[in-house]
């Protein structure tokens, strides 16, 4: 089991080094079928250990295998594996979309001028995203975020000769480290508290009080309670960076300046996602404070994500933003308690929303083809108002768009039902039961049902607004439209096994009642509860309790809303009851509020970026002005003084004397060379001279 | 009478060596050289030494003059008629060598040096003879050996070059 | 005639005028002759001293070495002589200089 784990894990970064050592040899010669064949290798061996799990059908199915990775005196890293139910369903998911991405990208990436570096770094990304699944402990995981944190800038900047590119990626890039900074905090912590970062030795480790007598002295002696709350919200931090919640969000829609692929494997189905993966490790380890806080924080991201998509027009940035208002989804979810739906959710939002990005990237392709074959380069492919009509011309894009997006809309007999359901009945539950937390100690808990339904319904409306500006009415550029044709089946087979795998029965086998809650998948996945034995704790038995109170009056009310949000969009953009034009100029500052993302970019170059570099100015100019010009350069101006003063007397004093010396040696030398004449007969007189002179020294 | 011969020898001593000393000529000095050992010889005769005179004349002058004049001409171009010979330091040399004389007179005109009477005359030879081959027989030698190192060194060092 | 002095004076006055000869003459010859008066001046006090101090013939014998070396002399000198002429072309002992550094 374990190798197996360690060849899945490894597999993807030899495909990684055949692609980038070997490009030469391999780029035109249909390389990148190494890279898939590869991948097909994963992904059955990812199958195999999906197999065994749904074998031992245990939700505590558990294999650990762990080594030592260095020591240092008492501190000491482990480097391990974990197999359990979470990770094998990730391993699959991931292997699943990477294959079908790495077989759609031989027709969307065709004649690329990278492609074989676009796949040795597809091998690379699902390398590292295989080793934050297969982690055994927190620090591992940090290593492979790192890891996937370069794989999303490699890929967003593929084309980096664009300069929006390029800044996409370095944007990613930054705004990831923000939160990394918080979650590496958090890990610190724990360390320094535990001194293991194993995920059960973090668990136990707080289960059995070890966390409040590790921490002694340490953190001030903190309130332990506070300080778990600290740490889980720090590692949340993680999170929210990677998975794009509010407000380290604004990455995200950017991201799409990557191939389409890459944006359905990394920013919508899989990378992104690890976040709420990571909220799912340490979900045990949350206080209600912290939970209050991620639920916040996912409600707020979902609804306020929904609310940009409704005005965009690129059809990637549509998807972009509902996206991260999914994602709001599985966060609050997790942090409301309803831990299997949240993860549940991740699992479907792969699907769906892989299988939208793919369709439309099956879209711009075509629009590309198209606006090429017209010689027009100036119209934007991703716009939806150049489209329109395109049923006709992409029926198989067409069908699977309506398939995810009904998913998404949350209509029954497909997945996103199920999945949604669940969370919205989760922070229902969460809003009726909670009295921990800041949230409901503030009376503010119905918020989070109130973002999740208000989420809901705008979720519908935009995603069958896209439907029906893409594909339904007059084609707005027939020129374009001429032209427009079906994908390749590289590229419609990948979109039919997404779209199959939005159907509701693929989660709920045993049952095949598409309301039901009772499949494999809440079989094998089971809410730990918490480990946090100490303060206030979350209760799982009475939340799961209201959970199942909140059941059915909030499935009840999710179908309503899908429904209101569809309708609507149907009146809007289908039927054209209402005019969207008149619509917008109604709402005033909300739709010019919705259309420019809420100025939350704005904000962060104005309200935080030029603010820290005017304060990098002053303190830069303090710094030059008087800091060096008084400290340094006066100390080096007085050393200066006083050093040449030195230097004076060195030269009269010191070097005098040295000198007058060497010039009384000269004059010496000067003088006396003039009787060192070299002729002997000079040598006898002043011979004759001594005598003399010993002659009158006798005498008197 | 005597004493007139006497000075007369000892001026004529004393001016060819200035002769010798201060001429511009080298070939007046080399022949004024021959009245300095002449008048030498003389005093050799005054002071009752009649064989170390007859050696004086004999190989000083038979012997040394002849080789130095031979060294003069050997060393000059034929066609120079004046050899005449520079000198350097005069000034410097003559006031040192001037003083040396006052240095050297002091002693011998302020001091007592006769010890009885003089010798009277004898002849000489006879007890040169014994006295060279008794009490000086080992420098006699070693002369004789000096003599035949020079005579071969000189014909080595003047031998033309091959 | 009589007086030890006068013989002295003559002794050091051929010395002086030997010294003098020797130290300002140019010529390696001229040289040779103030050496000549020098040992002249040196036999001359030989005899005086044999006559009037010692009364012995010991100064004569010495005389009679001394002009023994002072040929040998000669005759070696005036070799040097004709072979530094042979070698330089001139008989100046103040070119005769290189050794000098």
């Amino acid at each position: 089991m374990i190798t197996v784990a360690l060849l899945i894990l490894l597999l993807p970064l030899l495909s990684f080094a055949i692609q980038i050592f070997f490009r030469k040899f391999i780029e035109s010669k249909n390389g990148e079928w190494i890279s898939i064949g590869i991948q097909l290798t994963t992904l059955g061996l990812a199958f195999y250990l999906f197999a065994v799990m749904i074998g031992h059908y245990d939700p505590h199915f558990r294999i650990e295998e762990n080594v030592t990775w260095f020591n240092l005196g008492n501190f000491s890293l482990e480097m391990g594996i974990l197999i359990d139910n979470i990770s094998v369903i990730m391993l699959l998911v991931v292997a699943l979309i990477s294959s079908l991405v790495h077989i759609y990208s031989t027709e969307y990436m065709k004649g690329d001028i990278r492609f074989s570096r676009y796949y040795g770094f597809l091998g690379i990304f699902t390398f590292s995203m295989n080793g934050i699944v297969l982690a055994n402990n927190f620090f591992m995981i940090y290593v492979f975020w790192e890891l996937v944190g370069l794989s999303s800038y490699l890929l967003i900047g593929h084309w980096w000769e664009k300069n929006s590119a390029a800044d996409a990626s370095k944007k990613a890039f930054i705004t990831n480290r923000v939160g990394d900074i918080g979650m590496f905090m958090g890990l610190m912590i724990i360390m320094t508290v535990l001194g293991t970062l194993n995920y059960q030795g973090v668990y136990t480790g707080i289960a059995s009080g070890e966390w409040e007598g590790g921490i002694g002295t340490l953190f001030g002696g903190a309130n332990p309670h506070t300080l778990l709350t600290w740490a889980g919200i720090l590692l949340f931090m993680g999170a929210v960076g990677k998975s794009a919640q509010f407000p380290l969000h604004i990455w995200l829609p950017d991201a799409m300046e990557g191939p389409t692929p890459v944006s359905a494997l990394i920013h919508a189905a899989t990378m992104v996602a690890a976040g709420v993966y990571l909220t799912v490790r340490i979900f045990p380890i949350l206080t209600p404070d912290a939970m209050a806080t991620v639920a916040f924080i996912g409600g707020v991201t979902a609804f306020y994500a929904a609310t940009i998509a409704i005005t965009q027009n690129d059809i990637k940035k549509v998807l972009a933003y509902s996206t991260v208002s999914q994602l709001g989804y599985m966060i609050m979810a997790l942090g409301t308690g309803a831990y299997v739906a949240g993860f549940f959710h991740l699992i479907t939002h792969a699907m769906f929303k892989a299988g939208l990005f793919l369709a439309s990237g099956s879209v711009i392709h075509a629009m590309h083809h198209a606006l090429h074959d017209i010689k027009d380069h100036d119209t934007d492919a991703q716009d939806m108002r150049n489209m329109g009509g395109l049923k006709s011309k992409m029926p198989y894009t067409y069908l699977i768009f309506i398939v995810a997006s009904l998913s998404i809309s949350g209509i029954p007999f497909f997945s996103g039902f199920l999945s949604k359901d669940a969370i919205l009945a989760g922070s229902w539950a969460y809003a009726s039961t909670a009295h921990e937390g800041w949230l409901a100690s503030m009376h503010m808990a119905w918020i989070l049902p109130f973002f999740g339904f208000g989420a809901a319904v705008i979720t519908a409306f935009y995603m069958f607004r896209l439907i029906f500006m893409t594909f339904f009415g007059e084609s707005k550029r027939p020129d374009i439209f001429e032209k427009m044709h079906e994908s390749p089946k590289a590229m419609t087979v990948p979109l039919m096994i997404l779209a199959a795998l939005s159907l509701f029965f693929f989660y709920t086998i045993p049952s095949i009642n598409p309301f039901s809650t009772h499949g494999w998948f809440s079989h094998v996945i089971e809410n730990p509860g918490t480990v946090v034995n100490f303060g206030s704790t979350f209760n799982l038995e009475h939340f799961e309790h209201a959970n199942h109170e909140a059941h059915m009056p909030a499935m009840i009310l999710s179908l309503i809303v899908a429904t209101l949000g569809i309708g609507f969009a149907t009146l809007v953009y289908l039927l054209k009851k209402v005019s969207a034009e008149s619509l917008a100029s109604k709402l005033g500052v909300l739709y010019k509020g919705s259309f420019n993302k809420w100025y939350m970019d704005e904000f962060y170059i104005n309200g935080i970026i030029r603010p820290f570099l005017k304060g990098c100015d002053a303190v830069a100019l303090f710094d030059m002005e008087y800091y060096d010009h008084y400290l340094i350069n006066g100390a080096g101006r007085n050393t200066k003084k006083v050093s040449s003063g030195v230097g004076v007397a060195d030269d009269l004093i010191v070097d005098g004397a040295v000198n007058f010396s060497g010039y009384i040696f000269q004059w010496l030398g000067w003088s006396l060379k003039f009787i060192q004449t070299g002729r002997i007969q000079n040598y006898l007189i002043f011979a004759l001279i001594g005598v003399v002179a010993v002659f009158l020294l006798n005498a008197f | 009478m005597a004493d007139l011969i006497f000075w007369l020898f000892w001026g004529l001593t004393v001016a060819s060596a200035s002769i010798v000393a201060f001429s511009k000529n080298l070939i007046y000095a080399v022949f004024s050289l021959l009245g300095t050992f002449i008048g030498v010889a003389a005093m050799y005769i005054f002071l009752n030494a009649d064989f170390v005179a007859v050696t004086q004349i004999v190989i000083y002058v038979g012997g040394i003059l002849v080789l130095l004049i031979f060294g003069i001409m050997l060393t000059n171009r034929i066609t120079q008629t004046v050899i005449s010979e520079s000198s350097f330091q005069k000034m410097f040399g003559l006031t040192v060598v001037f003083a040396v004389l006052i240095m050297v007179l002091i002693p011998v005109l302020g001091h007592t040096w006769t010890n009885g009477e003089p010798m009277a005359f004898q002849e000489t030879i006879h007890q040169i003879g014994t006295l060279l081959f008794t009490d000086y027989i080992l420098l006699f030698e070693v002369a004789s050996i000096l003599l035949l190192g020079a005579l071969i060194g000189a014909a080595t060092l003047a031998r033309k070059e091959r | 005639m009589g007086y030890i002095e006068s013989y002295l004076a003559l002794s050091a006055i051929l010395f002086v005028l030997g010294l003098y000869t020797v130290s300002t003459r140019r010529n390696a010859v001229a040289i040779l002759m103030g050496v000549e008066l020098i040992l002249n001046a040196a036999n001359i006090n030989f005899i005086a001293f044999s006559k009037f101090v010692t009364h012995s013939l010991d100064g004569h014998v010495v005389t009679i070495f001394v002009v023994m070396l002072a040929a040998a002399e000669a005759a070696v000198a005036l070799a040097i002589v004709l072979n530094m002429y042979n070698n330089t072309g001139h008989i100046n002992v103040d070119e005769a200089n290189s050794l000098k550094q």
